[in-house]
């Protein structure tokens, strides 16, 4: 992935966020990891990300 | 509980029967072989598993009728065999429903249909849908053509005491009291056994908080024996509804409270009224119905750390609580019967020593384990216990509306019969053996000639075999059954001239076999009834 794809899905995923109300946000991106995770097929993977996302999430 | 107006035992559809205390009272202290305590569906299949083997009981029930509702109604492939092999399955083959198909919606919308496996190769059905009143009468009706069973109903056991060679319980009914000594007894008084509390013994485990209200209508509702699952539908925003067909028109209602819900405010008639006629109208129906029964339970996972204390073997509910959605309380609790049923007969008969019993508490309390984590993933999807966890559940619901690859997340894990992999007198596998059942598997169905492989087993050990020369074998208690290759049986068992399978009498693979020589089969018998490793 190029960063400029990156950038794509980046600025996708801000714009789809502020579309959701809050209560909802969450359901989506947990509904979005699922999909992602099943496209992929790596287990491993997905376990791992699901890993490091959680780091320094109170900085 | 039943509509204001009606007792406890007056249904829309079945006739209690009402059982008198014994008014022979000059044998009742005679001494037992076996007592049971509690003559539900696993005391009284327990009492007809024995008396096959030739092993007399005395079957007590505090109550003096039926349980009242229908409780558990879904009885899977495996206990059909069970039934089959006590010799009380025809009516239950006349009334039960069969069926294979379960499908779960999401807020109205079908997001999952899934199928139990089915093939022709098959003798029954995957699961059954049967009130337990039904299950009950059928056993009880197979009970009193028995000579070997005693029952006495009104009769609850109110003490039990060690002695050396035994127990003494203490038995009161309405026309007085009086002490019988047993050698042995199976405790299936239940989810709340009393016997358990009188032996100071307690469940242990999880507990999950999920509340069910469960309640059975009459109605005509065109709907094919198919279990419905309703995830948030309208009727219960953020709540999990069945739904299940039952003879006579009955239909099972179950649905979820939420935390905020009191038990003793939803249990009330006008509650449950208004809670039916909102699942009803999510269902599309609008026709009449009767409300018929209804009761509550609690979604747990707990069981007993050993099955057995001295003398005193536990069975069914009594042993071990599971969520309902596993459809696994009643099956197990009939397997449970099952196994010790087979053990203590060949026990009591002396053709076995006593170590058989210790393999009950590792085989069944195994298959208890077994279900829990099934059971608990069925459970956690069905009552999510955390926001983590309502939230992922809601994601995959959410998303099997468009991608029915997330639905598979609300599959039930379905009921297949445990393997007793790690059992002491279980044999380890031999290597070679391309598809067939490992060692403590259940034996699979085939079809031979007009009829099925199970047909062809006789009441004890059955060694099958491929190789003619294995025939001399044959002796008490162990039936040689000849297969013939390119069959049914052969791809169901395995390919080879001298494929040979040990089957014990509750249909489990002991061992097996590429070659087998008659000491081969005769050391792994040796051990399959609990004899010393060679």
């Amino acid at each position: 992935m190029t960063p400029e794809q990156l950038e794509t899905i980046y600025e996708a995923l801000a714009t789809q966020l502020d579309a959701i109300p809050q209560p909802q946000r969450e359901l989506f991106l947990a509904k979005l990891v699922l999909l992602q995770a099943h496209e992929a097929a790596d287990p491993d993977t997905t376990l791992r990300h699901i890993a490091e996302a959680e780091r320094d999430l109170d900085d | 509980m039943r509509p204001d107006g009606r007792g406890e035992t007056e249904s829309l559809y079945f006739d209690y029967p009402h059982f008198e205390p014994p008014s022979d009272r000059a044998g009742l202290t005679r001494r037992a072989r076996v007592a049971i305590v509690g003559a539900g569906p696993v005391g009284m299949t327990a009492a007809l598993a024995l008396a096959k083997e030739g092993i007399a009981s005395v079957l007590f029930d505090a109550k003096a009728s039926f349980n009242d509702g229908s409780r558990a109604i879904c009885v899977a492939r495996q206990s059909f065999y069970i039934l089959d092999r006590i010799g009380a399955v025809a009516p239950f083959l006349e009334k039960a429903l069969g069926w294979t198909t379960g499908r779960s919606f999401y807020r109205g919308r079908q997001i999952l249909e899934f199928d139990m496996p089915e093939s022709p190769r098959e003798k029954y059905r995957p699961m059954y849908n049967i009130q337990q009143q039904f299950i009950e009468q059928y056993l009880w009706e197979t009970i009193e053509r028995e000579p070997l069973i005693e029952a006495r109903w009104q009769s609850e056991v109110t003490g039990i005491e060690d002695t050396s060679d035994g127990v003494t319980l203490t038995v009161r009914d309405p026309k007085g009291g009086y002490d019988m000594a047993a050698d042995w007894v199976l405790a299936a008084d239940g989810a709340r056994s009393p016997t358990r509390k009188m032996r100071g013994l307690r469940l242990k485990g999880e507990n999950y908080e999920g509340r069910y209200v469960i309640a059975d209508v009459q109605m005509n509702h065109d709907y094919p024996t198919i279990r419905r699952a309703l995830f948030d539908p309208d009727c219960r925003r953020g709540g999990t509804v069945l739904v299940h067909k039952q003879p006579d028109n009955i239909w099972r209602i179950d649905y979820q409270l939420r935390d905020d819900e009191s038990t003793e405010t939803a249990m009330a008639e006008g509650e449950v009224r208004r809670s039916v006629t909102a699942v009803l109208s999510d269902l599309g129906h609008d026709g009449a119905w009767e409300l018929e029964w209804w009761s509550v339970y609690s979604a747990n996972t707990l069981a007993l750390d050993d099955y057995r204390d001295g003398r005193v073997f536990f069975i069914g509910d009594s042993a071990h609580i599971v969520p309902i959605f596993g459809v696994r309380g009643l099956n197990n609790g009939l397997a449970d019967a099952q196994n010790i049923a087979w053990k203590l007969a060949r026990v009591i008969a002396g053709r076995a020593p006593e170590g058989l019993l210790d393999s009950y508490t590792p085989e069944r309390r195994g298959a208890t384990l077994d279900v829990f984590a099934n059971a608990s993933k069925s459970a956690r999807f069905m009552t999510p216990p955390t926001e983590g966890w309502r939230l992922m559940r809601d994601a995959a619901l959410s998303l099997a509306l468009t991608h029915p690859f997330a639905g598979e997340l609300a599959n039930p894990r379905q009921m297949t019969p445990y393997t007793y992999a790690d059992s002491p007198i279980v044999l380890p596998d031999e290597s070679g053996f391309e598809g067939g059942p490992v060692p403590g598997a259940a034996l699979p169905e085939a079809r031979v000639g007009d009829g099925f492989l199970s047909d062809l087993l006789g009441p004890g050990f059955n060694l099958l075999t491929f190789d003619p020369e294995l025939e001399g074998l044959a002796k008490d208690d162990l039936t040689i059954v000849v297969l013939q290759a390119k069959t049914e049986a052969e791809s169901a068992l395995g390919t080879g001239p001298g494929v040979t399978y040990l089957v014990r009498p509750d249909g489990h693979v002991a061992a097996r076999w590429r070659e087998a020589s008659p000491e081969a089969v005769r050391a792994a018998l040796h051990r399959s009834i609990g004899g010393d490793e060679p």
